[in-house]
């Protein structure tokens, strides 16, 4: 804990440890100074560049931006001066005077709005300037109405520092400052990876997700979790007239309100008229195999509903007669990813207690269960042994065999952010990846030749005396036969096997090997 | 790849777009190959994207998107970034691909001093008489204020141009014709040793004197930094050595202040003169490097100083330290030392949040001393004839001395050093040649755009730092503009409120909208006075950095002093 002192506050004597803003202490005081290029949300960065926030401080020449500004000792501050206030109002109708009128703006209900009634603004003495702004309706999720855009730099900070995905920029200067996607290209058409960030970000509207209906018009929020990968990612559901219509990021563990293209627009499967929401029997007289003219829309020229009892017991007699006729071993149970631990648990058991058959696996069997065996194996443990949100207090990160950014995208972020903060990156993957630009190093190897390349590595590691002898010796076995094994993998003779210069294989071990955990 | 994925029953008819084919816009073949070659052996490091574009942009003549999509993939930035710092620029043309691009960009200066000698009609006549094949545009004070009315032609500059010097410079262009830079008689090191020069540097290396004295004697001299806000030097100083190293030192040589051009004169005349005094600063702060940030306009002084630059190093004298120069790409705004420092950095030009202050944490972060170039000019002069001397060297309450750029409807325009504390209409008369024929005296801005305007009633006010202050008005870069009977003063506002706007960097509010809607105010034949009142108060108070805080200065002072002219 760092030392306290005071200040004051409109008056009031405040004790503070001097880490916080002062717009940050006026809220835990209760009161919300106007701001819009603040985002008060994890990963945003205050920018200071809107200028709503202005507060006075006795002394300075100019007002200073509370959402900035941290207070120091004796420092005498006034939110509500006449000063403070005019600046605010006078920034207010500045940007008032270019928006669209606000019964067409895409957004009435923005945060830009509700700051205005708060100052209570309603028009502006200011000349509108003619803004060609066209809309850009490209993109199959998103609108872009710049129409309405007040130039707060949160979709920047969005797109570039909290999910780097390094898609919005801020071009030109001046009044001709403007947003663009890529170089000015539309947003369908640009690198855009459809996360949604900059959505959430946008106080005006001028970014909006084109399922959107107003906030006033939801009906209720519905917390849960991402259905799709294994991140985690928390979100709420907005739901209006019994539909999903928009899906914001939660502040969970895994995801500090950030979500990718799927959690942020993949819902629409909820409301997919394909979907099966009761249980369906198959019509006596039609076979199982009889699916040519079957219209997942209308199943009901094959199937008709069931009650689940009915559907139990039909499937359950299904299950029995297989058993009869062929035995326990005639049955088989595969398990889905989708479910959770505890449903795969009773998934096992029924098959092994209720079949009767050790024919049970999950469909992890592809992709997890290989390092699973290599980690008991060598850990001693089957399971992960960090959480991805670790690459924050890492010096190095190595990526091998993995596509974050496409298949964990959320985690991904969290990879560029530690990059950006200047952890050493490590790739290693045949393919160029959408984490190379952030790499310090790509090992672009031969397909197949990981293992050699790993060797490698571990020849310079081990030939370079860069191993951890104490580590090794109070906690490993037999690493001579392993030092035996590595001594021919020298980088220089996996060259033509890896594909990968001898020179970058023995720059990648030693940044790995001399980074110790303190 | 894959011809065929499974589909789902029912889906078989919907086509899929293609789904392997990389997002978003990816660099043809050719210009990978085009920008490949040429940044074959140049440094890709990310400060050094300023300059890869003038590499760029000099080799084709301009920013061809497909080059710049290039060019990002080997410098590994996002095509936003790249994208943002080339259209932030005005001296870069960003073109795109599949559009034709002009053969030649012209441009004509319509800063107050040009524009008042006519270059608003230049620039017309010229667009009309090269319609299509060149591109004829305005730009910004180019640093000769002297010389009125100015046009550039990339590289060239033709001064006091009339429309058939400009067509025909123009012409021989178009025809293929390369210009080379006008000739300097700058003062060789031969010549400045011989003077005496750098004495004070060696005996500064040898340690026969010490830092401590000279920061001392730079106190007693009262010298402040005289980019324009007139921190006393030896203050700053003391301020970057008291954090810890290593530190850097970055020189302003950005002059973009209108009717600025002393730096200019300084260097080009006598550029070792400057670079002593940098080493010394730099000796100072035991700066590790140095970055000079030069004006992209001054092509010819960035030769004498590459020249200067590799003699001095021959010789030794810059005591193994290596020095950056860095080329400017058309902003105002990178004057302000915090926008200088994200320049140098390869970024645009946004101020930074204060505090922290440069002086503390600076460039890439590390605690910097920044100086003007005329700053640094005179660290020799004064540690070589004393800090009495130069204090002495003032007028009335002034200590030291001034350089003048003077220019505006006087007979002579041009740089004059006098005393700190002259007056404006001493300057005028005994510098200035007096007015020019036919002009009566009625107005004069002391401080370039910035520092507000004053009725020749009050040419008698000592000019310095403090001096002007309670009259809304500073002296700023010591930019002196006359203005006469003949000039319209709401023009010569909108003149410099449009200079503003086109020169904001347009980060906050108050200074991004704000000179847009004064703007916009004063083209009406009646101002709002009360309106325009409240609009500059907000800019004033609320902006984040000095452009846009004193880009109401000379409205204010118009409403103030001139009310007849709004009647
Ligand atoms: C908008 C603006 C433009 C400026 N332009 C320049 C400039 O062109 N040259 C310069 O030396 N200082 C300029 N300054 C002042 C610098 O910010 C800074 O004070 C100066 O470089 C510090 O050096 P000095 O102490 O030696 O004067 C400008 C300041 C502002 C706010
Ligand atoms: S949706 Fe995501 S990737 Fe696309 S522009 Fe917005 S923040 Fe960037
Ligand atoms: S689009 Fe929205 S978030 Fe982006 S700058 Fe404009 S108002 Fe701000
Ligand atoms: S005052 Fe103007 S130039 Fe300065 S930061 Fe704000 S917008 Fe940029
Ligand atoms: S909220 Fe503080 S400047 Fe925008």
């Amino acid at each position: 804990m760092s030392e306290t002192f005071s200040f004051t506050l409109n008056g009031a004597k405040i004790e503070t440890d001097g880490q916080k803003s002062i717009w940050q202490i006026a809220k835990d005081e209760g009161e919300t100074i106007p701001h819009l290029c603040y985002a008060d949300r994890p990963g945003f960065r205050a920018d200071g560049n809107c200028r709503a926030c202005m507060v006075e401080i006795e002394g300075e020449r100019v007002l200073a931006p509370s959402c900035m500004r941290k207070p120091s000792e004796g420092m005498v501050v006034h939110t509500k001066s006449e000063r403070a206030t005019k600046a605010q109002t006078m920034v207010l109708e500045m940007l008032v005077s270019d928006q669209p009128p606000r019964d067409d703006s895409p957004d009435p209900e923005s945060h830009f709005w509700t700051i205005a009634d708060q100052l209570n603004i309603k028009d502006s003495r200011l000349p509108p300037e003619e803004r060609h702004h066209a809309k850009d309706a490209s993109h199959p999720a998103m609108t872009v109405n710049l129409e309405a855009c007040i130039n707060c730099d949160l979709c920047v900070r969005a797109c570039r520092e909290v999910q780097s995905n390094d898609v919005i920029g801020m071009a030109s200067r001046g009044a001709n400052a403007k947003i663009v996607f890529d170089f000015d290209d539309l947003m369908g058409d640009s690198t855009c990876v459809a996360c949604g960030e900059c959505v959430q970000a946008c106080p005006t509207g001028a970014l909006l997700e084109k399922s959107w209906v107003a906030p006033s018009k939801i009906d209720r929020q519905v917390n849960s979790v991402c259905p799709f990968c294994g991140v985690g990612c928390q979100l709420t559901y907005n739901i209006s007239n019994e539909k999903i219509v928009s899906v914001d990021g939660r502040n969970g563990p895994a995801n500090e309100e950030r979500l990718c293209v799927k959690g942020r627009f993949g819902f629409d499967y909820v409301h997919n008229p394909e979907r099966l929401t009761k249980p369906l029997i198959r019509k006596e007289g039609i076979s199982k195999s009889d699916i040519e003219t079957l219209d997942p829309a209308n199943p009901y020229t094959h199937f008709r509903e069931a009650s689940w009892e009915e559907a139990l017991d039909t499937a359950a007699k299904g299950l029995l007669k297989v058993k009869e006729e062929k035995g326990p071993r005639g049955l088989a149970g595969f398990g889905s990813a989708k479910g959770s631990n505890e449903e795969a648990y009773l998934f096992q058991k029924l098959v092994r207690t209720g079949f009767g058959s050790n024919n049970v696996d999950h469909c992890t069997r592809l992709c997890h269960a290989s390092s699973v065996a290599a980690l008991l194996e060598t850990v001693g443990s089957g399971a992960v042994s960090a959480p991805f949100n670790e690459a924050e207090n890492s010096d190095v990160m190595i990526i091998i065999g993995a596509n974050p950014a496409i298949n964990h995208p959320v985690a991904a972020t969290f990879f560029k952010n530690a990059a950006k903060n200047g952890a050493k990156l490590i790739i290693i993957d045949p393919r160029k990846q959408a984490l190379s630009r952030y790499a310090a190093y790509h090992l672009q190897e031969k397909p197949g030749s990981d293992v050699a390349l790993l060797n490698a590595i571990m020849n310079v590691i081990v030939e370079e005396g860069l191993a951890d002898q104490d580590y090794i010796s109070n906690h490993t076995e037999d690493f001579e036969t392993l030092k035996a094994h590595l001594a021919d993998y020298t980088p220089e003779k996996m060259e033509t096997h890896t594909g990968v210069a001898p020179k970058d294989i023995r720059a990648v071990a030693q940044l790995f090997a001399k980074q110790k955990p303190e | 790849m894959f011809e065929k994925t499974t589909v789902a029953p029912g889906k078989a008819k919907h086509k899929r777009k293609s789904r392997y084919k990389p997002r978003g816009r990816q660099a043809s073949t050719r210009a990978t190959a085009e920008i490949n070659q040429l940044f074959e052996g140049k440094s890709l490091q990310r400060d050094l994207l300023i300059e890869n574009l003038h590499i760029l942009q000099d080799e084709f003549g301009y920013l061809d998107t497909d080059h710049l999509a290039a060019l990002a993939e080997l410098m590994r930035l996002p095509l936003s970034e790249i994208y943002e710092v080339a259209t932030f620029y005005h001296n870069f043309t960003v073109h795109e691909s599949t559009q034709e691009a002009p053969r030649l960009t012209v441009k004509v200066c319509d800063s107050l001093s040009c524009a008042l000698r006519g270059s608003a009609q230049l620039q017309h006549e010229l667009s009309n008489a090269f319609d299509g094949q060149v591109k004829v545009t305005h730009g910004a004070c180019m640093g000769r204020c002297n010389l009125a009315p100015i046009v550039r032609i990339e590289n060239q500059y033709i001064s006091q141009a009339t429309i058939d010097a400009s067509a025909n410079a123009i012409k021989k262009r178009l025809s293929g014709h390369e210009h080379t830079g006008p000739e300097h008689d700058s003062l060789s090191l031969t010549d400045y040793l011989e003077k005496g020069g750098y004495r004070i540097l060696k005996d500064l290396y040898a340690r026969r004197t010490t830092p401590a004295k000279i920061i001392e004697e730079l106190k007693e001299s009262g010298h402040r930094g005289l980019g324009g806000a007139g921190f006393p030097h030896a203050m700053k100083i003391n301020s970057v050595l008291s954090i810890d190293g290593p530190r850097l030192m970055a020189v302003n040589a950005d002059e973009s202040e209108p009717g600025t051009f002393k730096d200019r004169y300084y260097m080009n005349t006598n550029p070792h003169q400057f670079l002593e005094g940098m080493f010394i600063g730099a000796e100072l702060v035991e700066a590790e490097e140095i970055y000079i940030f030069l004006r992209d306009e001054y092509p010819d002084t960035a030769q004498i100083l590459k020249s200067a630059l590799s003699d001095a190093e021959i010789a030794g004298l810059n005591n193994g330290r290596r020095v950056h120069l860095r080329r400017g790409a058309g902003a105002y705004i990178c004057g302000e030392e915090s926008a200088m420092l994200e320049s140098i950095e390869g970024k645009r030009a946004y101020p930074r949040q204060k505090p922290p202050f440069p002086a503390h944490v600076g460039l890439f972060n590390r605690p910097t001393l920044i100086n003007n170039v005329e700053t640094l000019y005179w660290l020799p002069q004064i540690l070589e004839k004393g800090a009495d001397w130069y204090r002495e060297g003032g007028r009335s309450d002034s200590q030291g001395m001034r350089t003048f750029s003077l220019s505006g409807q006087v007979k002579k325009p041009g740089v004059y050093r006098v005393p700190a504390g002259i007056t404006a209409q001493e300057l005028i008369d005994k510098y200035g040649g007096g007015m020019l024929e036919g002009h009566q005296f009625k107005a004069y801005l002391p401080g370039g755009a910035s520092g507000g305007m004053l009725p020749a009633h009050m040419a008698d006010i000592p000019l310095d730092f403090g001096t002007l202050e309670k009259y809304g008005c500073f002296i700023g870069s010591a930019a002196v503009i006359v203005l006469s009977d003949q000039d319209n003063l709401k023009d010569v506002c909108r003149n410099i409120m449009h200079f503003f706007e086109d020169e904001s960097c347009g980060q906050c509010t108050p200074c991004r909208m704000g000179t847009t809607k004064a703007l916009k105010l004063m083209q009406a034949e009646h101002w709002d006075q009360d309106l325009l009142t409240d609009l500059s108060d907000v800019m004033r108070d609320a902006s984040i950095c000095g452009l846009g805080q004193a880009a109401p200065n000379v409205l204010v002072s118009l409403m103030k002093f001139f009310p007849e002219e709004l009647s």
